[in-house]
């Protein structure tokens, strides 16, 4: 029997439970309604309904879950103990490659075998699978109508159904929002865990603070010394994505924050305003493959045109430009709000002074709404280095550390996708080297945005 | 009233000349100054509004030729041409060996003159074969078929290619056998190596069955815990946790939570690796803050009368929330869940770590078949060396930026429709 074959099964077993349990329960309701205690029912029949399906389904299924995790350790015992599992080789290797070549005859995933000795096995296995198969979906089905039964026998007008099956309700919340918690730990485990299988073969100190990055000479053998130094990357990063991009962002999205809240008429706000939100919606690597195709040739060509040295077809400046505009969103909508935030009072005071709307903004707006521009500024950044397809297509893959924006450097992201591309050995230090990345990438990330946040919180706080 | 003021001006003091010229002089600067600044927010708003227009024009502009492609009118004698075939039995498989590459190439280089067969593309082949598959009639007939051009023609008949190229396509278009038209097979056929015949169809299925899981996943889950936070949370430490935590995976790179999925899906538990499945439930990590997010802010919007009306007339606190708060709540949430999935659907460097970025010719069949996606397969189009692929590269952004405009479309209608002002 195949698999949605049997939950089909099941899942009619539950609908069936369900109604028979609620007719059951409208039929006692009725009693108890007629009889001299009205009301008497605690529970809505269609709860008794629910607690009765929910008894029959999740033995059941949670056994089938168990069960399909089980199974093949049992086929596989039981296929070796099988008189033609004899002749097997000793050693696990051998012996693991015919067996999981007969599994896949058995299963009609290969067509015929290589290899003699798995010919012979698939007989055992076609009739190991289909006992323990068979025997999963008979105690499956027998759980089924035991868990049935119990419940229903408990139907009683005095049986407290609802808060039974609400308390599972509860309970599932639960678990929902306890995975959040699961999820950051599991980011938390696996690149500390890789992280630190990473540093028993290099040295900390010398990843953190090391200038020479060459991953390519430790993998073909030339050591784990001196190779994974990852200040060019880290330079190469806040080149691009703090100081570049940021460069373009600030200004660009601060002013367009506020000439759209300060000057521009509604109508042209309401337009405009989804219309910049767009940049922020484009994927990157749109913007990485229009970085690469158009910017960075024309910046190319600018560079040598001037004669600035070192111009490479993949540049910071490229990478770091468009990065930039599709952070002007984020800066024009966190400055936005800042600058909403400045009490009405404030502004109207440098008004009657007889200040200009340019000499409000820029003496009373922007001083004041300065913690909350900051803020935003810190979590466009931490948004910037984070970035990945636009550097892994338009910055290139050079470690340098160097000032000339025209040339190729390189960031934590880019060579993250690269070390993990390609040939996999999982237990390099090439490979592990980009956990070791993505924990620094990790925490930086995180820091910028508690401080962010924590700075946002507290500019509210006194405004209100 | 009127004396302490002559008491408190100062005799030496004059009234402020506004009428002067060095104030005429400075009212005159400042005003100028605000206008430059006036200006200024407006050249930041253009250019960047300017910014925009000059990408999606670009894309455009490239992309738009890339739903084109050129053919060429080939006459083929199956009657003289050296054919393994027997005509009873024609099927897939036996075309497959029956020699129909070379005789594709014979036909091109007698039609065409020598080297006629370099102006085909060199899968032209398939064309021919499933004319047959289509009539296996047209073994004992003579037949024109349209083949695809070879890439440096298709190329020439959009007035971008190399001199020799031009020369052929020049000599071509006067013999009249060149045509150009819409490029149905983009829409339909899969990767391949060849720009001529490339599609999207099996990155855009891709996409499909991964954002299938991912919203099968986030959806339900990322409602569960909006619930649960807004509604039951009690105010306790391991709360706060759960908040922080949600708080900041929302703002996680999202890199890292494809090293997550390589990490902890691929390694540790053994999934198939490229495969639609493993790519959902990365992104489904990606996406599920973003949907609690915005699921409790709607949970948030819905007055507390509504809640205290339904406690009043009995309900349970689960009942309240399911049959009252969560139907109200609704069109906010899958507002929210759209943007999210919009998110996850351009998203590529987290698909990148867990291995989807490989070269997949068919169409994936199932969650766990190896698949691409939109983004990705635009990512592996973008580092191909062809030159045919630049307009093929921008076709497949025009169709992933029409899909997110149009989700965002959705969303936006959806906001308005039922946005209740209490």
């Amino acid at each position: 029997m195949t698999g949605p074959a049997i939950l089909l099964l099941l899942l009619g077993l539950g609908v069936a439970a369900w109604v028979s349990a609620r007719a059951r329960a409208t039929r006692l309701q009725t009693a108890a309604n007629a009889g001299p205690a009205r009301g008497a029912m605690h529970s809505l029949p269609s709860y008794h309904g629910w607690y009765v399906a929910l008894w029959t389904l999740v033995p059941a299924l949670l056994f089938l879950a168990v069960w399909t995790n089980v199974m093949p350790g049992l086929v596989t015992e039981s296929v070796l103990a099988d008189p033609a599992a004899q002749s097997l080789p000793s050693d696990s290797f051998g012996r693991g490659a015919i067996l999981s070549e007969a599994r896949n005859i058995a299963s009609g995933k290969q067509a015929m075998a290589f290899n003699p000795a798995a010919q012979a096995l698939v007989e055992p296995y076609r009739a190991a699978t289909s006992k323990f198969g068979t025997g999963g979906v008979v105690l499956a089905l027998i759980l089924a109508f035991a868990g049935g039964a119990f419940a229903f026998t408990r139907i009683r007008p005095d049986f407290r159904a609802r808060t039974r099956v609400e308390r599972l309700v509860m309970a599932l919340l639960l678990g929902a929002s306890l995975l959040a918690i699961v999820t950051t730990v599991g980011i938390v485990a696996s690149l500390l865990w890789e992280s630190l299988r990473f540093f028993s073969m290099v040295n900390p100190f010398e990843f953190l603070f090391g200038t020479k990055w060459s991953p390519q000479s430790a993998a073909m053998g030339f050591g784990n010394e001196g190779a994974f130094g990852a200040v060019p990357l880290f330079w190469g990063t806040i080149f691009i994505g703090a100081i570049i991009a940021m460069v373009v962002a600030i200004p660009l999205g601060l002013m367009s924050a506020i000439y759209l809240t300060q000057y521009a008429r509604p109508n042209t706000r309401k337009w405009m305003k989804p219309i910049l939100e767009v940049l922020a919606g484009v994927p990157t690597v749109v913007y990485g493959y229009f970085a690469a195709l158009t910017i960075a040739p024309a910046l190319r060509d600018f560079a040598v045109a001037v004669g600035i040295s070192g111009a490479s077809s993949e540049s910071a400046l490229a990478a770091g430009l468009v990065m930039g505009v599709m952070i002007i969103p984020f800066v024009s909508s966190m400055a936005d709000d800042s600058i909403a935030a400045v009490p009405q009072a404030m502004r109207d005071g440098s008004l009657a002074m007889g200040a200009t709307t340019s000499e409000t903004i820029k003496r009373v707006l922007i001083p004041a709404a300065l913690p909350g521009v900051v803020g935003g500024v810190l979590l466009a950044v931490s948004r910037a280095i984070g970035e990945t397809m636009i550097v892994v297509m338009a910055a290139g893959l050079a470690a340098n550390m160097t000032l000339n924006p025209f040339s190729s450097v390189t960031t934590v992201t880019t060579q993250i996708v690269q070390l993990l591309t390609g040939d996999q050995e999982f237990d390099s230090a090439k490979t592990l080297a980009a956990f070791a990345l993505g924990l620094v990438l990790f925490i930086v990330t995180l820091l910028l945005n508690i401080v962010a946040l924590r700075v946002v919180k507290k500019y509210r706080e006194a405004y209100e | 009233m009127n004396a302490p003021s002559t008491t408190l001006a100062s005799p030496t003091r004059n009234p402020t000349d506004w009428k002067g010229a060095a104030m005429q002089k400075r009212i005159a600067a400042r005003y100028a100054a605000e206008r430059r600044f006036r200006l200024l927010g407006m050249g930041a708003v253009l250019l960047s509004a300017g910014f925009l227009a000059f990408l999606l024009f670009t894309m455009i502009g490239n992309g738009a030729r890339g739903f084109t492609r050129t053919e060429i009118a080939l006459q083929i004698d199956f009657q003289t041409a050296p054919i393994l075939i027997d005509p009873a039995t024609v099927n897939a498989q036996s075309l497959a060996g029956a020699n129909l590459q070379a005789i594709t190439a014979q036909a091109a280089d007698k039609a065409l003159g020598a080297g006629g067969d370099a102006l085909i593309s060199p899968n032209a082949w398939l064309t021919v074969r499933d004319a047959i598959l289509d009539n296996p009639k047209v073994l004992s007939q003579k037949i024109t078929l349209s083949l695809p051009a070879s890439t440096g023609i298709d190329l020439a008949a959009k007035g971008d290619a190399s001199e020799t190229d031009e020369a052929a396509y020049a000599r071509l278009q006067q013999s009249g056998v060149v045509s150009t038209g819409f490029n149905s097979a983009f829409l339909s056929a899969s990767d391949a190596t060849d720009p001529t015949q490339v599609g999207i169809w099996g990155a855009f299925k891709g996409s499909l069955l991964t954002m299938l899981v991912t919203l099968l996943l986030s959806f339900p889950i990322g409602v569960a815990t909006a619930l649960y936070l807004e509604e039951y949370a009690p105010k306790a430490w391991w709360t706060d946790i759960i908040e922080v935590s949600i708080n900041n995976l929302a703002a996680v790179p999202s890199i890292i939570f494809g090293l997550l999925g390589l990490a902890i899906f691929l390694n540790l538990l053994d999934f198939p690796r490229s495969a639609a499945l493993v790519g959902g439930m990365t992104l489904a990590l990606m996406t599920m803050p973003v949907i609690v997010i915005a699921g409790r802010n709607a949970i948030k919007a819905v007055p507390p009368s509504i809640r205290d009306a339904a406690l009043g007339v009995g309900a349970s606190p689960v009942q309240v929330v399911f049959h009252h708060v969560l139907p109200l709540a609704l069109p906010g949430i899958l507002t929210g869940t759209i943007i999210g999935m919009a998110r996850a659907l351009g998203e590529t460097a987290p698909l990148l770590m867990i291995g989807m970025r490989a070269f997949i010719a068919t169409p994936p069949g199932g969650i766990t078949d190896p698949a691409t996606v939109l983004p990705v397969q635009i990512f592996l189009w973008s580092d191909e060396v062809s030159k045919g692929f630049i307009e093929k590269t921008s076709a497949a952004i025009i169709v992933l930026l029409a899909f997110l405009l149009a989700m965002n479309g959705l969303a936006i209608y959806l906001r308005n429709k039922f946005e209740k002002r209490w």
